[in-house]
């Protein structure tokens, strides 16, 4: 499904950020990136819809190579790409409605999307998103009167009106506090599973990424040091990814939660 | 004195940023007692002198107010309106291209469009609007015309250094994301950089309208119509007790444009 | 998720600031009926316009090959005028806009002080530099002087009131614990306030420079000596190419005082 090719990264200044990347993601595989800040796994992410200019190397989405691609060709790829930001990236003075709408703007034309006049299968994909993530009756209002994990949900409603065949996440649950970023990632985790879609989610939480990823693709200093099923990531690949550090204890602070429950009884307090 | 090489003796600043500073300040004020005795050179002292005196005969010529003058003025104040208010609009329609043309995140060209740009603001912002209205009335006759001109021509500057210093301010990553879904350009520029400026745009805008309603109650004294060309007859035949009657009509005016662009202002921010 | 969704719901964007429609539409037509208003009342004489047309060509021209060297003499003591009317009404600003800036500041100054000092700020505000040296030229006679005289006049308004803000918005934590210390007025405006505003001072001093400058260039059309005076001559006498020598010359030093300015700025801060 995608496929990237000996990519490499290097920045105007000089700093190497990413050293001959090659893997591959098959449809509905969620992949969690992990790694020590400045690994270079923001770059990466943002090489894939091009939002960083990759120095070398290719990106094959389907049939089409991402790498070659410019102007319209290259927006029309992108809208196949959806993409969840850590802080949100909303557009804070327009409403839900409007945010999520945005996923669209690839595909209708300029006046269209000028006099927020899309097209009725649009807009009723619009509500029905906003339904899956629980803020069905939020879409007039204002992006920026949103709680952070509210907001983070436009984000991921924006990015599936997108109809994307890949999703790109980069630190969704950076800015939310432990209980929200556990609902995020189910609900990331929940939709790729309904759509058989493939993720690549940037994380620093190693067991965030543990519990919702299928597989584990860790960064050090550009490079793959650990690609492989969450239950491989030992002791010795966490320190071969972020150096030494007493393991058992980080792992144990976060055993089994009955996170299920939490997510239910959230929504319910949400829809009342 | 007990100094001994132990105690440690605190000095305020160390002596090379005093004499720094004292040099600074002294150049200061040789300077400006340079200038004063340079444009001064010409000035005779027996007038200024004799200016408490010229005071209180002009203060007894303007009181009492000639009430009745009151009447000429209403064509001329809204002719003072519509300068400002047209003219306003004028600056506006052109100064926003012109800013998008000059902020370096948004400029099709940091070479070539964006110097550009900036030189047109540079020159409007550097022309105060009552040189514009002399060149103008000579240009294109005096009358209202050349006062819209002269106040959208100032306005262009203001307002688009301004809105491009916030185009330039702007979140980034709301850009970022609307490019990842594929946006095109003017399509970036609609959903997220023109939601970011919307409330600086109205409170640039509404101040600038303040500004040009001060300014132009005087551009009629070049002939470019309004309030001004009134005060400039009356001061000519010196009839004092109607230019008071001037000066208050602009004094109402201006506190009721400010009472409005401040009311504006906090609505829309 | 609930069965219970229409399949069609329909989504129109909501208004931003007006949300009752009748507002809407009330502002909107009477908007576009001013509008006609206000054009309409614009009476132009295209003949004249037209004619112009080939003046504003000459102007053009006369700006882009512009002559320095036959009207020199007067340019010259006009910029000479200009720039120690600058200089010296800044500095003199300055001396007087701190004491009336301590005096309105409500966190320093009792009640009667206050009201005092805010109302002399009120006052210098309210008017155009134009009317100012339309009447200090009345009293003082033609020239520099009452030049100087109309820029501090218009400085003392700009910087005390700005100044007074400052110190308004100081940190309050800072000047309490100054005064727990036991430290009487002085003492505290000297070492809690004077550190904490006086970067921004220098900033408002040097852009009331730049401020100045522009005026001076403008307050010669009614005799207050400066550039504009010859400026005026210029172009009555149509000499379209020394006016835009001197405008040239204008632009030149307001982008040399900004630029200057804003490096010092940034080197005080």
């Amino acid at each position: 499904m995608l496929e990237l090719k000996a990519l490499s990264k290097t920045y105007s200044t000089g700093d190497r950020a990413l050293t001959d990347i090659s893997f591959s993601v098959p449809a509905g595989q969620v992949v969690g990136l992990i790694g020590p800040s400045g690994a270079g796994k923001s770059s990466l992410i943002r090489c894939i819809n091009r939002l960083v200019e990759p120095s070398s190397g290719s990106i094959y989405l389907g049939d089409t190579e991402l790498t070659k691609l410019s102007g319209r060709a290259l927006r029309q790829a992108r809208r196949r790409i959806g993409m969840i930001f850590q802080e949100y990236a909303l557009v804070e003075r327009l409403t839900v409605m409007e945010n999520v709408l945005s996923g669209r703007l690839g595909y209708v034309s300029g006046w269209r999307s000028f006099l927020r006049r899309y097209p009725q299968t649009d807009i009723d994909q619009a509500f029905s998103l906003l339904d899956r993530v629980g803020l069905g009756d939020h879409y007039n209002k204002r992006a920026d009167e949103l709680s952070g994990g509210q907001r983070q949900r436009v984000g991921i409603a924006r990015a599936l009106e997108q109809n994307p065949e890949l999703l790109l996440a980069d630190e969704p649950t950076a800015s939310l506090d432990p209980k929200t970023s556990r609902q995020i990632m189910r609900l990331i985790q929940g939709v790729c599973r309904e759509r058989n879609l493939p993720a690549i989610i940037n994380i620093h939480d190693v067991v965030l990424a543990q519990n919702f990823a299928d597989r584990i693709i860790g960064l050090r200093a550009g490079q793959v040091v650990f690609d492989g099923p969450p239950s491989a990531l030992s002791h010795e690949a966490l320190t071969r990814i972020y150096g030494a550090e007493d393991w058992d204890q980080v792992q144990q602070s976060s055993e089994p939660q009955n996170d299920e429950f939490m997510f239910s009884s959230a929504k319910v307090l949400e829809l009342t | 004195m007990i100094t001994s090489a132990n105690t440690k003796t605190w000095q305020f600043r160390t002596s090379k940023q005093y004499m720094l500073r004292w040099t600074g300040w002294f150049w200061l004020v040789a300077l400006t007692v340079f200038c004063w005795n340079l444009m001064t050179e010409d000035t005779i002292w027996a007038f200024v002198a004799d200016a408490p005196r010229q005071a209180s005969d002009i203060g007894s010529r303007m009181l009492p107010p000639r009430w009745g003058y009151l009447n000429q003025l209403w064509q001329p104040l809204w002719d003072t309106l519509n300068i400002a208010t047209l003219g306003t609009l004028i600056g506006v329609i052109i100064a926003i291209p012109v800013a998008f043309l000059a902020a370096g995140n948004t400029t099709p060209s940091r070479h070539f469009v964006r110097p550009l740009a900036l030189l047109i603001i540079v020159t409007s912002r550097s022309i105060n609007s009552l040189i514009w209205a002399l060149l103008l009335v000579a240009i294109i006759g005096p009358g209202l015309l050349a006062g819209i001109v002269a106040i959208g021509l100032r306005s262009i500057g203001f307002i688009a250094k301004l809105l491009y210093e916030a185009i330039e301010e702007i979140d980034v990553s709301q850009v970022e994301a609307m490019r990842a879904t594929g946006a095109s350009g003017t399509q970036v520029i609609d959903y997220a950089i023109i939601p970011q400026i919307l409330p600086a745009f109205w409170g640039i805008s509404v101040f600038r309208w303040d500004i040009n309603i001060r300014e132009s109650t005087i551009l009629g004294l070049v002939g470019a119509g309004g309030l001004g060309l009134q005060l400039q007859s009356s001061l000519s035949t010196l009839a004092w007790n109607q230019v008071t009657v001037i000066f208050l009509v602009i004094l109402a005016t201006v506190v009721v444009s400010e009472w409005v662009s401040a009311k504006v202002r906090r609505a829309v921010l | 998720m609930t069965g219970a969704i229409p399949s069609l719901r329909t989504w129109k964007r909501p208004p931003l600031i007006l949300k009752d429609p009748r507002w809407r539409w009330t502002i909107l037509l009477g908007g576009a009926i001013y509008l006609v208003l206000a054009i309409s009342s614009v009476e132009v004489n295209w003949f004249r316009v037209y004619e112009g047309l080939e003046r504003g060509w000459k102007f053009i021209q006369g700006f882009l090959s512009p002559d320095f060297s036959s009207r020199w003499r007067d340019i010259q003591a006009g910029l000479i005028e200009s720039l120690t009317m600058t200089l010296t009404s800044t500095v003199a600003g300055v001396l007087i806009s701190v004491p009336i800036g301590l005096g309105a500041a409500r966190n320093l100054a009792p009640l009667p002080v206050y009201t005092i000092c805010r109302s002399i700020i009120t006052l210098s505000r309210s008017f155009q530099e134009i009317i100012i040296a339309i009447l200090l030229v009345a009293m003082f006679g033609f020239g520099p002087f009452a030049g100087f005289l109309t820029l501090t006049f218009a400085s003392i308004g700009f910087l005390s009131k700005l100044l007074a803000e400052d110190i308004e918005d100081c940190d309050s934590a800072q000047i309490e614990a100054i005064r727990a210390t036991g430290a009487d007025w002085w003492q505290v405006v000297n070492y809690a306030v004077q550190s904490q505003v006086m970067p921004r001072l220098i900033g408002l001093s040097l852009y009331r420079l730049d401020i100045n400058f522009r005026e001076s260039s403008v307050i010669g059309i009614v005799g207050a000596g400066g550039v504009g005076a010859t400026l005026n001559t210029a172009i009555d006498r149509y000499e379209y190419d020394s006016a835009g020598a001197i405008l040239i010359i204008i632009i030149a030093i307001v982008l040399v005082v900004e630029y200057s300015s804003s490096y010092i700025r940034r080197w005080v801060q």
